[in-house]
């Protein structure tokens, strides 16, 4: 009987871990532009300019990776 | 969308880069005086591009794409953004600021492809002041971080500019917070209905098959409440809008079609809670978390937006962010938010004027074509009054204002309560008019099924109301308009006919009336219209120095004759243009000249026949021409009854005139077959501001039941579609250009059209793109089977409806009959709506263009 509480709960904290990387990558801006960052991976070098910090807000964080898979 | 140009400039680039085009923008180039590391180059301002990105390590800029430069016609003067400068300026522009760096997001339309994204993120390889820029291509925008000690804002500018990223700025844009949090929240709110939907289905499937009696009751209870606890942040949270709405809407004393979702969701919420309390089951959560994720999908495909359109322009979004000002120092670029009564301000060609103002010096000849339609130009004296949103052609001129940008007379119009009001509400759509009746239905039936239980088995009766209620939770009608609306929208955005919201498909469908503007709208100035007049056609050679000449100008006049001559280009030498008056050069040993008649009769050294020509398009239409040859002495100025000639461009080669090309406003092709298409079935109206002197001419494309009336200004358009709405006509207008802005607003659909996607375009609901215009008898077609689409929608969600109540009604339902009927319905509604509408397209002839759209 308790191992279906167990993989009920394992399979709960899968679920969450996917909501949170969902939410993170929301707010991070990720959904703003699909179709820029698209273009950038033919790129071959990503551009790093380290001598000027970056000005605050979303939008000015590093070029994000592909969409993550959302809670189940 | 790319740009038109820019798609056949990158074309025509790949196609003459291998006949030697300019390495930089790939036009061809005259000849090899413009050399470097063995690559050829059409001008001295794509060699200066080439250089500076090849001494800083930038060649790969011309790897990732063939010619993907820009051609640099004018060189702007740093001096022209020192405006930006100006704190007060920069605090709108800027996004963020301190001490150290600084970040601003800046428009640049010539945003084009993969190289520009590549050349712009790499931008600090070409200033130790920039920092990161990050471009988004859609919305063709650069976020930079600079430092401003190092480099100042206008430097920016000015470094972009010379690279052929040359920022747009209007008063209008700046100073609007960016609305991304609401598309955040969207995401959101279906990431989490998603959560609760999955992992709640998992949980629900044991009993589905009956296996909570393996796991014992302890199971029962377990999954209910933690498909209770994940289902309340998708009620409140995901759903949080659809509470909103019908809680407006109700205070409304409206019902919208959110009213009886809230009704159901409500019903599915408290009767789980009540089944988990007590024991009984673990309740229909799982099909709420369901609904939720589905309405919320069909809610994002409706809310479709282009990010590079705008439909919401108003009068600021048309002026410039700067003007030149008159101090006793000297001129000073500043900022039109500064700008004072009193100012003397100084427009050169083509300038627009951005406040009204009483002319002090220079010979004016203003077109008010952006404001009234009328597309001659008007000479003014000195000490006459200008109006905002006229154009100076000619010389410079200086303006004394009189008052300030916000009560000019363009404003005004945007003063008017066509524009205060909300055309965006909803309550009058299918979908709620449907909505109404289905409400009323629904708590019909679940009092009478209540109350036919209540004596039959009082026990049963709750469930019975509630059931009906859950069931008839209408998440397939909700989805039918949304789905349908918006799937018409796409097809329609790959003609190049972009639609503000779905909601306008709808619109369209009931409109009765078109009324159309004339100028820009009907007509056009394109190269057709150009037609030489002279003393005998100009030979092959005559017209590749005429073009050559033409082709190092910005004129319109000038890139009209460019595209209307077959030639190679040739190189110029002693180019020179005197605005408002003409240009100048050398060609071949020939020397050339292309303007006003007086200009190149003086230049020529010609004696002027007399007659005062201050405009360079005055009207002309070129007849007799010949008789001049050679500084005869007729007047061919008096020859203005010859059709609508819009201007005309004297020629001289070699100190002789020779003739002169006249520029008339044509017809679009195919309007004449559009127009008899839509007057079969539609009230047709013209309206222009322009004069009389076509009367005849359109009445007769028109037929004899159309209104035809000229001499209209914006506020007379405007009244002229309201008169039409009083009579209950639900009426389209068709416009172009600011003079149509209060029309294209009072409208039921105003459809703005436009030569080139995301340019300016006044607010609309609709913008299309020229050479569609000859579609639009197809595209309300096309809407009319969309409304029928959405009909049959109804029906079908209807009958869903109909089955799932009997069940409740009769007492049957259970979790998993909810659980398959739901997604079924709503999976079946949305394949009808897709399908129908994309095959309501094809056969009204609506195929998209077969090449695929880069960016919508």
């Amino acid at each position: 009987m308790s191992v279906v509480v167990l993989l009920i709960v394992a399979s709960l904290a899968v679920g969450l871990v996917f909501l949170v990387a969902f939410i993170w990558s929301v707010r991070s801006g990720q959904y703003e532009d699909t179709l820029t960052p698209a273009m950038r991976v033919l790129l071959d070098d990503a551009p790093v300019p380290t001598h000027l910090p970056t000005a605050g807000g979303d939008a000015a964080r590093s070029p994000a990776p592909e969409k993550q898979k959302r809670g189940r | 969308m790319s740009e038109k140009t820019q798609d056949t400039q990158t074309t025509s680039a790949a196609a003459t880069r291998a006949a030697g085009g300019c390495f930089h923008c790939g036009e061809p180039c005259p000849d090899d005086s413009f050399a470097l590391a063995g690559r050829s180059f059409c001008c001295f301002g794509c060699q200066t591009v080439f250089s500076l990105l090849q001494e800083n390590g930038l060649e790969q800029f011309y790897a990732l794409n063939s010619a993907p430069g820009t051609r640099i016609r004018t060189v702007s003067a740093a001096a022209r953004w020192a405006f930006l400068d100006d704190p007060a300026v920069a605090e709108q522009l800027l996004d963020f600021a301190d001490q150290t760096r600084a970040r601003v997001t800046l428009h640049l339309p010539a945003i084009h492809c993969v190289a520009c994204v590549w050349l712009l993120e790499n931008l600090f390889k070409l200033h130790p002041g920039i920092g990161k820029v990050l471009v988004n291509f859609s919305r063709r925008e650069a976020a930079i971080t600079f430092a401003p000690a190092q480099i100042k804002f206008s430097e920016l500018a000015a470094l972009l500019a010379a690279i052929g990223y040359e920022p747009l700025l209007t008063l209008g844009e700046t100073g609007k917070a960016k609305p991304a949090s609401a598309a955040r929240k969207n995401w959101l709110q279906i990431g989490i209905a998603a959560f609760g939907f999955g992992n709640i289905m998992l949980m629900s499937l044991p009993f589905y098959f009956g296996l909570d009696s393996f796991n014992g009751p302890w199971f029962k209870w377990l999954a209910g409440w933690l498909s209770l606890a994940m289902t309340l942040p998708v009620v409140v949270f995901s759903a949080g809008d659809f509470w909103r709405a019908a809680w407006f809407s109700l205070r409304q004393r409206a019902i919208t079609l959110e009213v009886p979702i809230v009704m159901g969701l409500a019903a599915i919420y408290l009767t789980s809670v009540w089944q988990v309390v007590s024991h009984q089951g673990p309740g229909y959560c799982d099909s709420l978390c369901g609904l939720i994720f589905f309405l919320l999908c069909g809610r994002l495909f409706q809310k479709k937006t282009y990010d590079r359109l705008t439909f919401d322009r108003d009068y600021q979004g048309f002026f410039p962010l700067s003007v030149v000002r008159k101090t006793p120092a000297g001129e000073e670029c500043v900022a039109i938010s500064r700008l004072q009564v009193g100012d003397r301000i100084i427009l050169r060609n083509g300038e627009l004027l951005p406040a009204d103002g009483r002319l002090v010096g220079g010979e004016a000849c203003i077109d008010y074509s952006f404001v009234t339609g009328e597309s001659e130009p008007v000479a003014c004296a000195a000490g006459q009054h200008l109006y905002a949103g006229g154009r100076q052609v000619g010389g410079m001129i200086e303006v004394a204002t009189v008052k300030p940008v916000a009560q000019s007379y363009l404003a005004t119009l945007w003063n008017h309560e066509a524009f205060r009001k909300n055309r965006d509400n909803d309550l009058d759509s299918l979908t709620n008019r449907y909505s109404r009746r289905f409400t009323r239905l629904v708590i019909g039936v679940a009092l009478a099924a209540g109350v036919f239980w209540m004596f039959r088995d009082a026990g049963k009766a709750l469930k019975v109301f509630t059931s009906v209620l859950i069931v008839a939770c209408p998440c397939a009608l909700a989805l039918a308009a949304p789905l349908t609306h918006g799937t018409a929208q796409r097809i329609l955005a790959r003609l190049k006919i972009f639609l503000k919201n779905a909601l306008v498909v709808e619109r369209m469908a009931e409109v009765d009336t078109i009324v159309l503007d004339k100028t820009g709208t009907l007509t056009t100035a394109d190269a057709r219209g150009v037609q030489f007049i002279g003393s005998g056609k100009i030979s092959a050679a005559q017209a590749g120095w005429i073009g050559s000449l033409a082709r190092d100008s910005t004129h319109p006049n000038s890139v009209r004759i460019t595209k209307s001559l077959s030639f190679a280009p040739l190189p110029v030498t002693g180019f020179r243009e005197t605005p408002g008056a003409g240009i100048e050069g050398e060609v071949s040993g020939h020397k050339i000249l292309l303007g006003s008649r007086t200009w190149v009769a003086g230049r020529a050294g010609i004696a002027e026949p007399g007659s005062r020509a201050a405009c360079v398009r005055s009207s002309a239409a070129g007849t007799g021409l010949a008789a001049t040859r050679g500084g005869a002495t007729a007047n061919p100025l008096r020859a203005e009854a010859a059709g609508d000639a819009a201007g005309s461009v004297w020629v001289a080669m070699d100190g002789e005139i020779c003739g002169a090309f006249a520029l008339q406003n044509t017809l679009r092709p195919e309007v004449a077959e559009l127009i008899a298409q839509l007057g079969g079935r539609f009230e047709l109206a013209l309206l222009s501001g322009d004069n009389e002197r076509e009367a005849a001419r359109f009445q007769k494309l028109f037929g004899d039941r159309a209104v035809l009336k000229f001499n209209q200004s914006p506020a007379d358009k405007l009244n002229f579609i309201r008169e039409l709405q009083q009579r209950g006509r639900k009426v389209m207008m068709v416009g172009d250009g600011l003079n149509d802005a209060g029309a294209l607003r009072q409208a039921d659909v105003g459809v703005a059209v436009v030569e080139q996607i995301g340019v300016f375009s006044p607010a609309s609901d609709v913008i299309l793109d020229a050479a569609e215009l000859p579609r639009l008898a197809r595209v309300l077609a096309f809407s009319r089977r969309a409304a029928r689409v959405v009909r049959t929608g109804f029906v079908i969600s209807a009958l869903y409806n109909l089955a799932g109540v009997s069940i409740a009604a009769a007492g049957f339902l259970s979790p998993i009959v909810c659980a398959i009927l739901m997604p079924v319905s709503s999976v079946s509604v949305v394949i009808f709506a897709c399908g129908a509408t994309t095959w309501a397209a094809r056969r009204g002839g609506l195929r998209p263009h077969p090449e695929p759209a880069l960016a919508a």
